[in-house]
């Protein structure tokens, strides 16, 4: 062992004997590798989810329309998990975003198809519903002091029976809504398969936070108040204003999904927008961001959300029951936890 | 009961002070932590503060840099009184503070570090409309303030700051502080989690920011550290200035016995 390391040419630490660094195990690597390049981890299991399912069933999971359907239902989830990311980031959570989504929908539907409100008005109006959402959370979390879990767990129940009250839990049926509400649900003919506009958006959106996230200041202040948020203060980041702007964002962004969901299911239901709560949480975990803070990326966000699409895609491809695809689903963001704890716990 | 008095000459003569306090009262509670202390840093020097536990050192060093507001007294910067309603407003004017937690981001990278909470954006419409992050802009000028401090270990701007050795990331807070500092910097601790090696290389750090022109507070429990380097010492105890001393007046142990009170401060 100790020629070993004599012969081995000294790392870039010159002038510090403390800093030689005894060979590493492959395991060490790895969990290096996976410190520095967060995205692998979901790249790899969306790989490798899509191969075992190709394997599974070759005729009908390759079949022209199975990567566009896994595209189209991944579109509102994936837009909550991007509001979700950046509030996962700061080391927040919001457990509400499945119910300002359907708070939202409701109110926008609503106003459209039974008090005769234009589309585009109905829309404007829609996402105010969302961002005041967010502004409630915001508030709660940065001036009343609660952790974010408490407020959005509370929220999540007061959204969602507002909904349940204010709709009276009847459906708006899409025939009842004018056509700027339908719209996502259109799309365009792409080699013989319709790509749907909500999709587009979906992409168009996340496009639209990877550069805010990397290249402005507030991207850079999102970063900061998750990784230690008392350096962030100190070094003259207003957090308060970090964290509001975060959450009246997210609840925007919940509000843009309910515009996406409308379209894809062509109605406005009431009782949706629970499992998409939990799934918008598994993508971020899944697409690698630290439940901690101050790390992950928005492209992991959507690598995650189009995991959970995959498998419940290819586990009914598969004709496996859906209870087993919520049991995959619960394994996968045990795992991904645990993995982003081990990363966590590297020795650089 | 007059401090003043007890003052050692500073090295620059009868200049005014960059940054003085004069009756200086803080109390928390029943609690009073500072009782009247005055301060004073003049242009061109290393000022160490030294002071036992409870002293009133961090309660001083707070007050003047905006982290808390002191009851009664007052604070005059280059001879206007100033009132720090919090760290902002006392960087702003001019004041940069190393805290001891450095106050340093690990998962972002050392140029991000520096120009934290002052980012520059890119000139034009990029910048204004878009709010694009001047990334090689504030790298070079990272690159260039750290070896301008003589930091040549830390060569890629692009690292995380959670890779670097405790000396490293000390030296990322230091140039921060050096680069935006403009009237003063003030050092909480910096070599208390540090080596010998490492403490030498903040040290030297120190010394070439004084040289710049830029004056120094250095506060420590470290007596060879401070006597290494300050110009003069300022020492606390009970709440007050007792003596502003300096390493050629007096030895270590006379320092640290006015400090505990076992020896008479020096009166002019």
């Amino acid at each position: 062992m100790t020629t070993q390391a004599a012969t081995v040419p000294s790392a870039p630490a010159p002038d510090d004997p403390a800093e030689v660094r005894p060979p590493v195990s492959l395991g060490r690597r790895v969990q290096r590798v996976l410190h520095a390049q967060p995205i692998l981890g979901p790249a790899m299991v969306l790989a490798a989810a899509l191969v075992v399912f190709s394997l599974w069933n070759p005729d009908r999971f390759f079949a022209s329309g199975t990567f566009v359907l896994i595209l189209q239902q991944t579109a509102p989830i994936a837009v909550l998990a991007i509001g979700q990311t950046i509030i996962i980031l700061t080391a927040g959570i919001d457990l509400s975003v499945g119910a300002i989504m359907v708070l939202s929908m409701i109110t926008m539907a609503k106003v459209n198809a039974e008090q005769g409100v234009p589309g585009p008005l109905a829309l404007l109006i829609g996402f105010l519903v969302g961002v005041a959402c967010g502004l409630v959370n915001g508030l709660l979390v940065t001036r009343l002091k609660l952790p974010p879990f408490i407020v959005t767990l509370g929220t999540f129940s007061i959204f969602f029976a507002i909904n349940l009250l204010y709709s009276k839990s009847a459906t708006v049926r899409g025939t009842d809504m004018s056509s700027v509400m339908l719209f996502l649900g259109q799309g365009v003919s792409v080699a013989g398969t319709k790509i749907s506009y909500g999709s587009i958006l979906m992409l168009l959106l996340f496009a639209v936070m990877a550069y805010v996230l990397r290249n402005t200041p507030w991207g850079r202040h999102v970063y900061a108040v998750g990784d230690d948020v008392e350096a962030a203060r100190l070094s003259g980041i207003r957090v308060r204003r970090v964290l509001l702007s975060v959450y009246v964002v997210a609840g925007l962004l919940c509000a843009v999904a309910a515009w996406v969901l409308i379209g894809r299911v062509g109605s406005a239901s009431p009782q949706s927008g629970q499992t998409e709560n939990l799934a918008s949480i598994t993508a971020v975990v899944l697409g690698g961001t630290s439940l901690f803070g101050g790390r992950g990326l928005v492209l992991g966000t959507l690598l995650g959300a189009l995991v959970v699409t995959t498998f419940s895609v290819g586990l009914g491809i598969a004709g496996v029951d859906q209870q087993w695809q919520l049991l995959a689903t619960g394994v996968l963001v045990i795992g991904a936890v645990t993995l982003d704890q081990w990363i966590r716990r590297v020795k650089l | 009961m007059s401090t003043a008095t007890e003052m050692v000459e500073s090295p620059t003569g009868g200049a005014a002070p960059v940054l003085s306090a004069h009756g200086l009262v803080k109390r928390y509670g029943s609690v009073t932590a500072l009782s009247g202390s005055d301060f004073d840093l003049m242009p061109g020097e290393i000022l160490g503060v030294i002071g036992d536990n409870g002293a009133g050192k961090s309660t001083l060093i707070k007050c003047l840099t905006g982290a808390e507001t002191a009851d009664e007294g007052e604070i005059r910067l280059d001879g206007e009184v100033v009132r720090f309603a919090n760290p902002l407003a006392a960087r702003d004017a001019g004041i940069e503070t190393v805290y001891q937690s450095l106050a340093v981001c690990p998962a972002l990278d050392i140029a991000a570090n520096l120009f934290l909470g002052r980012e520059r954006v890119k000139k034009g419409i990029r910048g204004t409309v878009f709010r694009q992050l001047d990334h090689k802009g504030m790298r070079d000028e990272a690159a260039s303030q750290l070896k301008a401090l003589g930091v040549l270990t830390v060569q890629n701007m692009n690292q995380a700051v959670e890779t670097l050795s405790g000396g490293q990331r000390q030296a990322v807070a230091v140039s921060r502080a050096a680069a935006f500092g403009s009237r003063l910097v003030v050092m909480d601790e910096p070599t208390a989690a540090l080596g010998v090696k490492e403490s030498n290389r903040v040290l030297a750090l120190i010394t070439s920011i004084r040289d710049r022109g830029l004056p120094v507070v250095l506060i420590s429990h470290n007596m060879p550290h401070v006597f290494e380097v300050a110009d003069r010492i300022h020492i606390q105890r009970l709440g007050r200035r007792i003596a502003v001393v300096s390493p050629q007046s007096h030895t270590m142990s006379d320092a640290v016995a006015i400090m505990t009170g076992a020896m008479a401060p020096p009166t002019a």
